[in-house]
């Protein structure tokens, strides 16, 4: 279940990437999360956001305060785009690999910072990654 | 278009020559009411005259006259000095459409004038005059306020990365806020370009004040410490907040064999024993 308060934020420029971060802290702060737990989200979204604009030559992201069945908050982030998406995702997901100059560990560090992790990707259709942290 | 009346006079131009005060009156007490407190009475009043005679050199000449320009870069310094004082886009503009409606509710008082189809046609025009120059001012408006935020911006780029020289051969770097490529770029060359002006051989980058550290960052970070290696220095990293520090190690960065610290505090007493100075409580004896 989403709430009205979703933002939807375009991801196209290093400030798009900003506003994402700031967006999620919002939405965890809203959610009552721990700092150390809006920290971690805020980061995975950070990695995601600039995971989106360099790999996925930029998309969106949506932002949204959710509630899960038993009642408890939380903050979940949809980042989309309809770059070229990822032909080898076990590659990608293994710490360390990268296809430019990063660390490599964006992904799969970001993975580790929330609860929820799901990719979707097809070979020249795009990417689509969502992620969900709750509340403890 | 209108022709302009018998003695070279619009009927517009006349009616605002008859009814200067009044007019003037009317105008600047709207404007007041929008910018209260931010610009004197005195100063408005001034403006307005200004404006007003222009504007009234403009009625009777038509848009191709020498006033319609003076209007214009009149406006446009005025849209500036607006947007640099930080008055809102339609705050700018009032000052424009404002005289509209004065002129309006002095036409419609004046009975015998609202009869005549000249002076409508007239004031229709004479309208249309000043809808573009309302928007005129919006336009200068939006590239003065532009241009602000542009200024802003790049003087807080500078602001925000003060390299601090801590004692004789050793400089800091208080990291602050949200680190973009951008940013992250112009302290990293400043805190180089410091450690050479200074000649120092140790430099403290204190990330106190960072909200999130991603693998961007990191990377900056490290390719900093590298950098001031190869130039002799070392670096040490401080203001590891607990919430950063889960946030690093769940990322699986890895800091290998760089010296970080809790507070900057720490990474000072570090970096002065290292550099041979001995720190001793001011006992009596
Ligand atoms: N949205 C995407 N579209 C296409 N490829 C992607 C996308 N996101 C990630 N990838 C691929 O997955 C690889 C691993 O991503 P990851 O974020 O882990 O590392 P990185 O971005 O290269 O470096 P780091 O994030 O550590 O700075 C990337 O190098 C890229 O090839
Ligand atoms: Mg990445």
């Amino acid at each position: 279940m989403t709430t009205s308060d979703d933002v939807e934020i375009p991801i196209a420029t290093g400030d798009d990437v900003v506003r994402v971060r700031q967006a999620t802290r919002t939405a965890a702060g809203a959610a009552r999360l721990s700092l150390v737990d809006q920290t971690k989200v805020v980061t995975a979204a950070s990695e995601l956001a600039r995971n989106t604009l360099v790999y996925g030559g930029g998309g969106e992201a949506l932002v949204s305060q959710v509630t899960d069945e038993r009642g408890r908050a939380g903050v979940r982030i949809v980042f989309r785009d309809e770059g070229p998406g990822i032909a080898d995702v076990d590659l990608a997901l293994t710490d360390g690999w990268t296809s430019g100059q990063g660390l490599g560990l964006g992904l799969t560090g970001a993975r580790r910072l929330v609860d929820a992790f799901d990719l979707e990707t097809a070979v020249g259709q795009g990417t689509t990654i969502t992620v969900t942290k709750w509340r403890r | 278009m209108t022709q302009p009346g018998s003695a070279g006079q619009t009927r517009i131009a006349q009616l605002l020559t008859e009814h200067r005060d009044d007019v003037l009156g009317r105008w600047v007490a709207a404007v007041a009411g929008t910018v209260r407190g931010r610009i004197t009475e005195r100063e408005l009043r001034h403006e307005s005259e200004e404006l007003y005679g222009l504007l009234v050199r403009q009625a009777a000449d038509g848009p191709a006259g020498t006033a319609a320009d003076e209007l214009r870069s009149m406006l446009a310094d005025l849209s500036r000095s607006r947007a640099r004082q930080g008055f809102t886009p339609s705050e700018t503009a009032v000052s424009v459409f404002a005289l509209k409606q004065a002129l309006f509710s002095l036409l419609e008082e004046k009975a015998d004038v609202d009869a005549d189809a000249k002076t409508y046609r007239e004031f229709v025009l004479f309208s249309s005059v000043l809808d573009d120059l309302g928007l005129h001012t919006f336009e200068t408006f939006a590239a003065a306020r532009e241009q602000v935020i542009a200024d802003q911006a790049e003087s807080l780029l500078e602001l925000s990365t003060p390299v601090v020289k801590l004692w004789d051969g050793i400089v800091a770097v208080p990291l602050i806020g949200t680190l973009d490529s951008a940013r992250t770029q112009v302290v990293m060359e400043s805190l180089l370009q410091t450690l050479v002006d200074t000649g120092s051989r140790y430099a403290v980058i204190d990330i106190t004040g960072v909200a999130a550290v991603d693998t961007e960052v990191a990377q900056h970070l490290l390719k900093t410490v590298v950098a001031a290696r190869l130039m002799g220095a070392e670096c040490v990293i401080s203001g590891i907040r607990p919430q950063i520090a889960h946030t690093i190690v769940t990322l699986g960065i890895e800091f290998a064999d760089i010296v970080t610290k809790a507070t900057l505090a720490d990474a000072l007493a570090h970096v002065l024993r290292q550099s041979g100075v001995q720190i001793i409580s001011g006992g009596q004896a």
